[in-house]
């Protein structure tokens, strides 16, 4: 099943053209890997999934982009970002309790239940590999927490309100090795309930985690194929070179 | 000792002496206020009516005349004002014309205090009919405080950070849900700051409640909005330069009394805001 489908999408924020063309697919349950150089144009292509682009000053867009078979401009906006979930590359804690930020997004969907909040909030901290690192201070500043640790929580209260996809920015650009593979187990366990779309300027994050892995350059998808093609034996020279590191 | 070290020990000596210069006069001037006006502070003097022509008596009209004037300011001004932040911070959008708009409230700020008298004569007093009133001196205070609170209420929320705002976005968190939940509760510290200065501002001013509510001599208490009262600053100028022989202690009493008046006010908008500080976290 195919999740987003971009039909030669163009996107400008003011005179920048930051998107170029894209036409991509991501499928259901898969982990797509995005890589690329600085400015290649990966975080306003995530971006676009949610419609965080749109918030931008001067942010215009062309083409089609379509999220389960409909046109993303005509989803509703809060319903879509509620199933399109975020966690950008830095750890960006509401300033709220740990409890009251993960509760957050499932409080803004109207869940005024208690034992229901308090229940998906237990879930989700699981599934982010927090909880027994925080259950006995959920009322605490989630500021007093470590950098990997609130990376974690930025998870959770994203898993929190149940979405279908989830788009990860860098999520480890700011994290140790150990907190890295941490956020890297959580990612692999969520992919059988979710989709995930992985930006890292990490190669070999993508090479661990991505099923199939989309190489961006100034703007350009150059080339999207199974991570296993991609890192061995690339179509397009570019690939291979940023790859083995010899730009970016 | 280091050219890096004696450069900053100079500046640091400047700007102690910047700061002292600016205490120095405040400090004298509540010195002798103090100095002056406690002999005349008893029991007496704040709960009774004024009497033998205001050289006896109490001041108990104007302090009552000065509080309600300055809760029905703040009454009128900070909802509209927050209100009006609000839209000028979330969701008017940075056009010419808006920016027109900001610079041109920040500058209202600026009036002398005169003209929002006449405009609160104009419009309250005289076209609506409110007569001098509470009503008129309240909404004309409130007026003449709302730029300061629109400005400081504005800049406390554009202060909170755009990440925040986008975090409760991606959520699916709708734009009001977001400025409810998230911006204004960590702007409240800077709001209170501007209700604070527009209290003091309120509280202090003489010429806007001149032509809208004071009245000269009225040794009674308002019964309703629609009754002129006294208050102090207008009170502390009539004895001071419409009333001969006044004892120089009542003036300074006087004085002293709104001087004393003010900081309370604005050390229960302090005290809020230092509960709502304690509170945010990052
Ligand atoms: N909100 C915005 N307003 C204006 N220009 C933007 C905005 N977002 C992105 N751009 C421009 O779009 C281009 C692509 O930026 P983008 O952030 O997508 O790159 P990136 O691949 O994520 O880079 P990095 O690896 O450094 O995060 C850049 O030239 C950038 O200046
Ligand atoms: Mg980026």
């Amino acid at each position: 099943m195919v999740k987003f489908v971009a039909k030669d999408l163009n996107i400008w924020f003011g005179q920048v053209r930051a998107l170029k063309n894209v036409d991509i697919e991501i499928k259901a349950n898969e982990i797509l890997s995005i890589i690329g150089p600085s400015n290649s144009g990966k975080t306003s292509f995530l971006r676009m999934l949610n419609r965080l682009n749109d918030l931008s000053p001067g942010f215009r867009m062309g083409g089609w982009l379509g999220f389960d078979g409909e046109d993303i401009r005509k989803i509703d906006i809060c319903g879509l970002r509620k199933r399109v979930g975020m966690v950008f590359a830095l750890p960006l804690p509401l300033p709220l309790s740990i409890f009251e930020n993960v509760a957050y997004g499932v409080k803004m969907h109207g869940e005024r239940r208690r034992p229901k909040v308090c229940a998906l909030v237990e879930h989700s901290l699981k599934q982010a590999y927090l909880w027994d690192e925080v259950k006995d201070r959920l009322d605490v500043s989630a500021f007093k927490l470590s950098g990997g640790q609130q990376q974690r929580l930025c998870i959770a209260r994203t898993l929190a309100v149940e979405p279908e996809v989830i788009l990860f920015d860098e999520p480890c650009s700011g994290l140790d090795p150990i907190s890295t593979s941490k956020v890297e187990e959580a990612m692999l366990k969520l992919k059988k309930d979710y989709t995930i779309v992985l930006v890292t300027n990490n190669v070999k994050q993508a090479a661990r985690v991505g099923d199939r892995t989309a190489f961006f350059l100034s703007g350009e998808l150059v080339e999207l194929d199974s991570t296993e093609k991609i890192f061995t034996n690339p179509a397009d020279r570019r690939t291979d070179g940023y790859i083995r590191g010899e730009f970016g | 000792m280091s050219n890096t070290q004696r450069s900053q020990k100079i500046a640091f000596f400047f700007l102690f002496l910047a700061t002292l210069l600016i205490l120095v006069p405040v400090g004298l001037i509540v010195v002798v206020i103090v100095q002056k006006g406690l002999p005349a502070i008893n029991w007496q003097f704040l709960s009774d009516i004024p009497r033998q022509g205001m050289r006896a008596g109490g001041i108990f009209p104007a302090i009552i005349g000065t509080f309600y004037l300055v809760f029905g300011a703040i009454l009128f001004a900070l909802p509209i004002g927050l209100l009006a932040a609000i839209y000028l911070s979330e969701y008017a959008g940075n056009n010419p014309l808006n920016r027109i708009i900001k610079l041109a409230i920040v500058n209202l700020a600026g009036v002398p205090s005169v003209v929002y008298g006449l405009f609160g004569l104009a419009l309250f007093v005289v076209f609506l009919r409110f007569g001098a009133s509470i009503l008129s001196g309240s909404l004309t205070l409130g007026i003449m405080i709302l730029p300061i609170i629109i400005t400081t209420a504005r800049e406390a929320l554009e202060s909170v950070p755009q990440s925040f705002r986008e975090v409760s976005l991606s959520l699916g968190a709708s734009k009001w849900q977001t400025i409810r939940h998230i911006v204004l509760p960590n702007a409240i510290p800077g709001i209170l700051t501007g209700t604070i200065l527009g209290l003091g501002r309120a509280a202090g001013e003489t010429a806007p409640i001149l032509f809208t509510v004071a009245a000269f001599y009225l040794p009674r208490l308002p019964k309703s909005i629609f009754d002129q009262v006294m208050a102090l600053p207008y009170h502390l100028y009539v004895i001071s330069t419409q009333v001969p022989n006044v004892e120089e202690k009542i003036r300074y009493g006087t004085a002293l009394v709104l001087l004393s008046l003010v900081l309370f006010m604005n050390l229960v908008a302090i005290i809020i805001r230092y509960n709502f500080r304690k509170r945010k976290k990052w």
